[in-house]
């Protein structure tokens, strides 16, 4: 006991690290004459902690090779498209599986379109149900307001698509259909987008049904990024006499910017890969309209149709190839709404 | 002179009114679709819910019958997919919290795994159908239950990390302290500390898979029979109820309301249960 203290003193605090060894051959000294079963112990101790260390990295790494896998594999299932076809099978509009000639165009155009309509909508409606969470409401009012909100996005989009499909699209074209080609339909240039048969179903209806389904997501985190701004910062504001909308068109939103745009991004990443519901209302059509009203087709629900049912190597391969590429258009607006979060957090972290 | 120029004070308080009103009315709105999707779910599906809907196999077009082998091979699929994702997820999970604070590996397998939990479900269909059903030639049940677990391990690794990066280090310092090894300090004391969290996530997942039908329509397929043999095509009451709500069958509709009904009672009856398993922990504390 005498020398470990000793060495404790010779080691002086300046390192912890040599006074441990030291402390380590005396034990091991000690150890051989005196407690010699206490060293297989201690080494199994060890060699448990790596392999469970080991263990779990294993998992971890197998996530990274999940995402190789599905890249590699779909573009393995996508080769022979590209050799039929190559480059030019993104933007040719043919699809038609008994001449085998296939191209991505109209599924990407109507994947863009319908999530820039949910987006258009989604976003006012997302911001302004988080500005009434963490601004407006009353404290007993926040926690259900935001579990009903939550709930939305538990609903399967299997439901969305038969609500849509059987009461929503009946609806839509009775009611609000004709009166978007009465008001809309007039407008200059515009108005070509807004012109036709109301038949209820098409990309504005899938549109409209994608917004609800991403509500949930782009709100909880426009929430999530409200509530870190610093309340000294609100206060301040307020205590110059600004109301509460100038608080948050000032104040909280220029601080949060990248958090939200990085909730719109998550939202859109959703809206792009949404299948089932958008497959009941979208109306399969491999042509391009002008008119929102019309129906179209999306990658997502062109493959949910048509995989199951496709014979012929170019047939599947030319749809595992939509796979792909929906694989990474998503795969980058996840990043980027990731990389944009990961930033808030950071200056979140510098000012905190 | 006390009079103010209060024209522009008063503008600017009824745009605030304004702005806070259309607030509300967002949420009238998000609360108004949320209730009319219950309703039409309520009033179309439970006069058709009976007791032959949960002993019935699935009726040719015309028939009667009900949707047993359906939501039997749903439960089948998602407890094997549940018991091959949640281990996977929850070590992932534990890698990240417990030696994610150095090195590349940590940070690259968060990002990438945030990504994956929003990534389109009906990709990982399109992969699982490369590697399982296009390898052996042949739809089933085992491909349908991959599919899913590709689903459940994203959710499983975000919640595990975020539960146990909330127990406190005085408790692994204590439990090192007392001479244990970092595994036995992981396995014993943190995963004990994080149960209910990790529980929550892992319900949350059940409830994501139990309704998802994209990744199962081509590597489950269906099955009109009653099946328990998970290397055959399986149904599930997803790709029944999508199978038979685009059908021109009068029956086949009424089933897929019911179907739907079940489906969306189980998956936000988990989602309720997965919340106040995790509150009632979090009051606890």
């Amino acid at each position: 006991m005498s020398s470990y203290h000793s060495n404790m003193a010779n080691a002086g605090g300046a390192s912890a690290l040599p006074a441990h060894s030291s402390l380590d051959t005396q034990t091991n000294t000690k150890g051989s004459t005196l407690s010699s079963p206490q060293k297989p112990n201690q080494n199994m101790g060890a060699l448990l902690d790596k392999l469970f260390k080991g263990t779990t990295m294993f998992f971890a790494s197998l996530v990274l090779i999940l995402l190789v896998g599905i890249i590699i594999t779909l573009f393995i299932g996508s080769l022979p498209t590209f050799k039929a076809f190559g480059l030019p099978f993104f933007t040719s509009a043919e699809w038609n599986p008994v001449t085998e000639e296939f191209g991505a165009l109209v599924p990407i155009y109507g994947t863009i379109v319908t999530s820039i309509i949910a987006m258009c909508i989604a976003v006012p409606l997302s911001f302004g149900i988080a500005l009434f969470i963490t601004e407006i409401a009353p404290v007993w009012l926040k926690r259900p307001i935001g579990v009903a909100v939550e709930l939305l996005a538990g609903i399967p989009s299997i439901i969305y698509g038969m609500w849509g499909l059987f009461v929503f699209a009946p609806i839509f074209a009775e009611h609000v259909q004709p009166w978007i080609n009465d008001n809309l339909g007039e407008l200059p240039f515009l108005g070509l987008l807004f012109q036709g048969p109301p038949m209820g179903i098409g990309m504005l209806t899938a549109g409209f049904i994608l917004a609800i389904m991403v509500i949930p997501f782009t709100a909880s985190v426009m929430r999530d990024v409200f509530q870190v701004v610093p309340p000294m910062l609100k206060e301040s504001a307020y205590s110059l006499g600004s109301t509460k909308w100038e608080v948050v068109w000032n104040v909280v939103l220029p601080y949060t910017k990248t958090g939200v745009i990085g909730g719109i991004m998550l939202g859109l990443g959703r809206a792009l890969g949404e299948t089932m519901a958008v497959t009941f209302v979208i109306g399969n059509s491999h042509e391009i309209f002008a008119s929102l009203m019309m129906p179209g087709n999306t990658i997502s629900s062109a493959i949910a149709n048509e995989f199951a049912e496709s014979v012929g190597e170019l047939y599947t391969s030319s749809l595992t190839a939509l796979g792909l590429t929906l694989f990474i258009i998503t795969f980058i607006v996840l990043a980027l709404s990731k990389l944009l979060l990961l930033r808030l957090a950071k200056q979140e972290g510098k000012q905190s | 002179m006390m009079e103010f120029n209060n024209t522009r004070y008063k503008k600017r308080k009824l745009f605030n009114q304004v702005a806070m009103s259309l607030s509300m009315a967002t949420v009238v709105i998000a609360l108004f679709f949320l209730s009319w999707i219950l309703f039409t779910l309520f009033s179309n599906g439970f006069e058709y819910l009976s007791t032959a809907v949960f002993t019935e196999s699935t009726p040719p077009p015309g028939g009667t019958g009900g949707l047993s082998n359906a939501i039997f091979g749903s439960l089948l699929m998602v407890l094997f997919a549940t018991l091959i994702g949640t281990p996977i997820g929850i070590l992932a999970g534990t890698y990240l919290a417990e030696y994610g604070k150095s090195g590349w590996l940590a940070p690259t397998t968060r990002f990438i795994n945030d990504i994956l939990l929003s990534a389109p479900s009906i990709v990982i269909g399109l992969f699982v159908y490369e590697i399982a059903v296009h390898q052996f030639g042949h739809f089933s049940g085992w491909a349908g239950s991959i599919a899913l677990s590709l689903i459940v391990i994203p959710v499983v690794v975000r919640t595990t990390e975020n539960m146990m990066l909330l127990v406190p280090n005085a408790l692994r310092e204590a439990a090192a302290a007392l001479g244990a090894p970092y595994w036995k300090v992981t396995t014993i004391v943190v995963y004990r500390s994080a149960k209910a969290g990790i529980l929550t996530g892992l319900l949350l997942a059940i409830a994501r898979i139990s309704g998802e039908t994209a990744p199962l329509l081509f590597t489950a397929l269906n099955n009109q029979f009653w099946n328990t043999d998970m290397a055959k095509p399986m149904a599930s009451l997803a790709v029944v109820i999508y199978q038979f709500a685009l059908s021109p069958y009068d029956d086949w509709q009424q089933l897929a309301w019911a179907g739907a009904l079940i489906i969306t009672l189980f998956v936000l009856g988990l989602n309720i249960l997965a919340r106040t398993v995790f509150r009632q922990e979090q009051v606890q504390r």
